[in-house]
């Protein structure tokens, strides 16, 4: 990984009491902006991202030199319009790429923290994104958007402060991870974990790190964000600059290939502690958890817009746990909007071009901030 | 503007919390917005619908009536709202109690199959009317449950349901509903406006 000194970031001294009982503090936390915060202070946008994006939202990410992960809804004259919002991206705790997480250096031991890092949620996640509202001085954000795990983070954010932000865009996502996702989620830690270099996550200090097992853990990740029909479609049997089988363990067909090669780009950008923490804080998300599994009660104190969107295809994170955060917000006589866009592209139809997502999504946010 | 929507406005109290059920681009609730709440919802099969109305800002969700208004509270709207789309059900009857469910009153207007050009289409031509309010062929049509403004007095008084306010709507023009002249508006009428409750 490139130098990441360059990278914006908070330093929250206040104490932050994390979900697991411990107390951090003097932490640092890493943002990116897009666009000018207006003299009033009503047009600020605060975005999440997915569980291996980061604050690089639009443009090009200075440490990777790709494009932005949203770089579909998120510039100017886009979704998120940048020429009339002021967007705030924030990276989490526990992540790679500037904040607070297990590849930070332990001043003492100059070493990686490793697992020793403290586990985190969700709920700690926001909580320490809360602090850029006080560092910007904003006093409502116009909005809080996210998909995937950004959309948990969204959910977690409007129950936790019910009058900060007047819309909330939750994107492909859930109140409460299931079964199915901790499995999958399960799978990759375990293939991180059953990686030799893993040593028990301190294989920063030996510079050699679990390439395999995370590349695996992604490689089988990658599947559960794409459906069935758009893979059939994209690759189908086509076989790997080849004419025939090989007869061989070899990538033969070009899917396997595509897999290997998304594994194989994501070490370069990734740490595999981070990858074990994340997907630890989606698993115990469970927004009904605190409200003796009544979703309704999380939100009941909030005079938000919701505008909750799912995907045909998504079978990471389905319509029907969409539905269930509608449902929940109608019972207590919310203000919200639901749609089910169609689309082939599975999960990730939230970070690529799906004109009626992004269509449907840029009207709205211009209507409502007319409004 | 049509003149539906104007009147279903005029039977509707300011600042009250409404919910459109099959709400197709938001027209209606666009008009209640700008004239009579700011508390509406709508709830439309369509997703182009759905998307047509977010776009607009309109707190809409993509949902049939027939499964959806399920996760409503009980009476958590002073009117639902439905607006030509009764004979579309597969279970009208079910949904008008849900409507009364979620609703403390409801509006529902419907096109008059009992007017005159209907039968007279029926009687000469011998075949499914097609008129200008219903231009779909038999085959075709969404319409399952198509009744008379005289059908829905009487579905109404079957299940002790209170007619608050029935209204006529002839080209434009708008009149009362009212025992006497039940079979004359029957056939003279396009389009039947009622405000219902429980009793």
């Amino acid at each position: 990984m490139n130098d990441l000194t360059e990278i914006k970031k908070i330093i929250v001294k206040k104490p932050l009491k994390l979900d697991c009982g411990k107390e951090i503090s003097n932490f640092p936390l890493a943002y990116e902006t897009y666009g000018k915060l207006n003299e009033n202070k009503d047009n600020a946008i605060l975005v999440f991202h997915a569980l291996t994006g980061d604050q690089f939202a639009s443009g090009i990410n200075p440490i990777t030199k790709k494009d932005g992960w949203w770089k579909y809804a998120l510039g100017p004259g886009k979704a998120f319009d940048t020429e009339k919002f002021f967007v705030i991206s924030a990276n989490v705790i526990g992540g790679c790429m500037g904040s607070y997480g297990p590849s930070t250096i332990n001043e003492i031991t100059s070493k990686p923290l490793g697992t020793d890092f403290p586990v985190i949620t969700i709920n700690d996640m926001v909580n320490a994104q809360y602090n850029l509202l006080d560092f910007f001085k904003i006093e409502t954000l116009f909005a809080v958007a996210g998909g995937s795990m950004g959309g948990m983070q969204v959910l977690q954010f409007v129950s936790n402060f019910p009058n900060k932000a007047k819309v909330a865009v939750p994107i492909a996502c859930t109140a409460s991870h299931s079964a199915q996702n901790i499995a999958l989620n399960e799978l990759g830690r375990q293939s991180i974990m059953a990686d030799i270099n893993w040593q028990n996550g301190s294989y920063g200090e030996r510079e050699k790190s679990p390439d395999k097992g995370l590349a695996v853990a992604r490689m089988a990740a990658h599947i559960t964000y794409l459906s069935k029909k758009g893979l059939q479609e994209k690759f189908g049997r086509k076989l790997q600059e080849r004419d025939d089988l090989k007869f061989s363990f070899d990538a033969d067909f070009q899917i396997e290939s595509y897999l290997r090669h998304q594994g194989a780009a994501f070490v370069d950008r990734f740490d595999a502690n981070s990858y074990l923490y994340i997907t630890r804080a989606m698993d115990y998300f469970d927004l009904t958890k605190k409200f003796d599994g009544n979703l309704s009660k999380a939100f009941a104190n909030s005079k938000t817009k919701f505008f909750v969107i799912s995907f045909t295809s998504d079978w990471l994170y389905p319509t029907s746990e969409s539905r269930d955060i509608v449902i929940a917000l109608n019972a207590i006589g919310a203000s919200v909007g639901f749609v089910e866009i169609k689309s082939d592209k599975g999960h990730d139809s939230f970070l690529l071009d799906v004109p009626d997502f992004l269509g449907t999504l840029k009207n709205y946010l211009s209507s409502t901030y007319k409004k | 503007m049509k003149k539906e929507f104007k009147v279903i406005s005029e039977l509707i109290e300011n600042k009250s919390k409404a919910l459109d059920v099959g709400c197709g681009d938001g027209e209606l609730l666009k008009y209640l917005l700008e004239n009579k709440t700011k508390d509406i919802r709508g709830l439309e099969i369509s997703k182009e619908s759905v998307q047509n109305c977010l776009s607009k800002g309109l707190p809409v969700i993509e949902g049939n009536a027939e499964n959806d208004l399920m996760q409503f509270p009980n009476k958590s709207f002073d009117y639902v709202i439905l607006s030509q789309t009764l004979q579309a059900f597969l279970n009208p009857d079910k949904v008008i109690k849900e409507l009364l469910r979620v609703g403390k009153k409801a509006i529902v207007t419907i096109p008059n199959f009992g007017h005159w050009k209907i039968r007279i289409k029926l009687l000469i031509n011998g075949t499914m009317p097609l008129t200008e309010n219903l231009p779909y062929e038999w085959h075709s049509t969404p319409n399952l449950h198509m009744c008379t403004i005289k059908d829905f007095f009487v579905f109404c008084e079957e299940r002790d349901i209170k007619i608050f306010k029935s209204l006529a709507l002839n080209q434009d023009k708008i009149s009362e509903i009212n025992n006497k002249n039940l079979n004359y508006k029957n056939l003279m009428s396009d389009l039947g406006i009622f405000l219902i409750e429980n009793k």
